[in-house]
């Protein structure tokens, strides 16, 4: 296997008596989608936290294209490639669809100390705004303020933003949550075109969307990793099938 | 979006005009009074704008603003009672010392959000009034008076009051055209961002807090600008400009004319000191009535006056 692109050793974060992440490890290797299940609570969100680094781990290391980034705050992470897409759409609501992916491009294009210029009148960072736009579909939606697009609209451009900082390794926290039949299944043909392109760690309830898209999947119950392997080795592990699929198959198909 | 546009820039316009033209109608019809007043509000209209960038467009609820009315006006006023009467230093020294306060104050009080930094900035300005109550060399509580005003080699005179009146009314266009500038640009639109949604602005990989503390400077050193005008206007400076009632007022002016629109402040200013002025004639009790117009506004017209015009323009 090649040199992992992310590698997390033994990290552990607690929220007071609960302990959110117990001991974790994992590798994520370039090329592949790595998909993260696990009931609600098991940790999930809080782990792509401490990746991208709004949250700190108590203990543990998180490596980065083998360079330690665990005490990096978030912004540097960006910088270096990890991008992140939120589970409940955090975007700037009242500024236009292309502002927001563009200001995306020009937080990778040099400082932004200038204080003359009309930023919406660079035409590198418009056209590479326009591009990521285009590329999720939403290119007609460009002019549209955030607030004004549709929830389906909004978690595409979740992941636009992404793209825009042109990431090595993007981190997608339920992209589908929330979205619709026909809205998820676009978003499945998206990762499934963007998965050639980019590593792609994807934390989804979807379980239809986890086997038709990841190649390995790791198993996550109360903050530990209780399997991760190909997704035929997973639905057939027994531990997996006791702690998750079987008993908690119903509230897994909320989405 | 566009006739919101068309009302608000053809109410800036005319504002524009009416402010140009002011000093020819004070002439033709011997009124000097509107043209002192007027002149305070222009240089009112100038903090009010600093204070817009960083509250309107950054997010930041300084609560302290008013300190830099009185830096900027303690520079020039112990400059020149020290024997520096020239403009060109006691102005830049105006502007660099109100910086570095903002500089020292920002890169503390950035460290907190919301309650807590309207808190902080308040009790730093508080800070600065007693520290000015303390000069005994400079006044002290009583107050410093300026007997020369600055001067610029001949250049203007500000002993004239309508060159002194179209010198600030210069420093206000200049200001806000630098304002326009900024709010457009790269640092800008970083700064907007912050204060959209920080959390993802640090995610796609900007050091919000370093935006936002040059932001706060720039804010500081204009308004530090507009303590140099108000200082050389009154010919005297006192600790009472930087009360916190005198941040308060910067504040209301801001919410009343519109946060985060360009000339929202100016139009605050213009329609706070002239109510201000016309009620002091019928009572003392101006903030009876000031109160309850600033309530009106705040629950029925947020966005201030510009919202108002953009949503009457829409019908």
């Amino acid at each position: 296997m090649a040199d992992p692109l992310l590698r997390v050793d033994n990290l552990v974060r607690r929220f007071g008596g609960i302990t959110a992440t117990d001991n974790l490890s994992m590798e994520v290797v370039p090329g592949e989608l790595h998909a993260i299940i696990g009931p609600n609570g098991a940790g999930k969100t809080t782990l792509i936290s401490q990746l991208t680094g709004q949250v700190m781990p108590n203990s543990g290391t998180i490596q980065f294209g083998g360079r330690d980034v665990t005490r990096l705050p978030s912004y540097k992470r960006s910088r270096l490639g990890l991008a992140r897409s939120f589970q409940i759409t955090s975007l700037l609501k009242d500024f236009s669809a292309i502002d927001n992916v563009a200001l995306a491009a020009q937080a990778h294009d040099g400082h932004s100390f200038r204080f003359w210029g009309n930023a919406r009148k660079e035409k590198h960072l418009r056209d590479a705004a326009r591009a990521a736009l285009e590329r999720v579909g939403l290119g007609a939606r460009a002019g549209v303020v955030v607030s004004q697009l549709s929830h389906g609209e909004q978690r595409e451009l979740e992941l636009a933003v992404a793209l825009a900082t042109r990431p090595q390794l993007l981190l997608l926290d339920e992209p589908m949550a929330g979205l619709g039949v026909t809205e998820s299944a676009r978003m499945v043909a998206l990762l499934k075109d963007l998965r050639k392109e980019v590593t792609i760690v994807l934390v989804e309830h979807d379980m239809e969307a986890v086997f038709a898209l990841a190649d390995r999947i790791t198993v996550l119950v109360y903050g530990r990793v209780i399997a991760c392997d190909a997704p035929d080795a997973i639905r057939k592990h027994d531990e997996v099938k006791r702690a998750y699929l079987g008993e908690q198959h119903a509230v897994t198909r909320h989405g | 979006m566009m006739p919101k546009r068309n009302t608000s820039n053809a109410v800036a316009a005319l504002l524009c005009a009416a402010l140009v033209l002011l000093p020819v109608y004070s002439a033709v019809s011997g009124n000097i009074f509107i043209l002192t007043l007027f002149t305070r509000i222009v240089i009112f209209a100038l903090a009010a704008a600093s204070l817009n960038l960083i509250m309107g467009y950054g997010g930041m609820m300084s609560f302290g603003h008013a300190a830099y009315l009185g830096i900027g006006g303690y520079a020039v006023g112990i400059l020149a009672t020290e024997g520096v009467g020239s403009g060109f230093i006691q102005w830049p020294v105006a502007l660099a010392v109100s910086a570095l306060f903002a500089l020292v104050i920002g890169a503390l009080s950035l460290r907190t959000r919301g309650v807590y930094f309207i808190m902080i900035t308040l009790a730093f300005a508080q800070m600065a009034y007693y520290v000015a109550s303390a000069l005994s060399r400079y006044g002290g509580d009583d107050g410093l008076t300026i007997y020369k005003r600055s001067d610029f080699a001949g250049l203007i005179n500000l002993s004239d009051r309508t060159q002194f009146y179209y010198f600030c009314l210069a420093c206000l266009f200049g200001g806000l055209y630098l304002i326009w500038r900024i709010v457009n640009s790269r640092f800008g639109l970083v700064v907007q961002g912050v204060r959209s949604n920080e959390q993802r602005m640090q995610a796609i990989g900007f050091h919000a807090n370093r935006y936002r503390l040059v932001c706060f400077v720039i804010a500081g050193a204009i308004c530090g600008l507009a303590g140099a005008l108000l200082a050389n206007n009154t010919d005297f400076v006192s600790p009472a400009v930087m009360y916190w009632t005198r941040s308060g007022d910067l504040m209301v002016m801001v919410i009343l004319g519109g946060m985060g629109s360009l000339f929202g402040p100016v139009l605050g200013a213009i329609v706070y000191l002239l109510l201000e002025e016309l009620l002091s004639q019928f009572t003392e009790y101006t903030g009876l009535i000031l109160g309850p117009v600033l309530l009106l506004i705040v629950v029925f017209a947020r966005g201030g006056i510009m919202g108002l015009l953009g949503r009457m323009s829409r019908g």
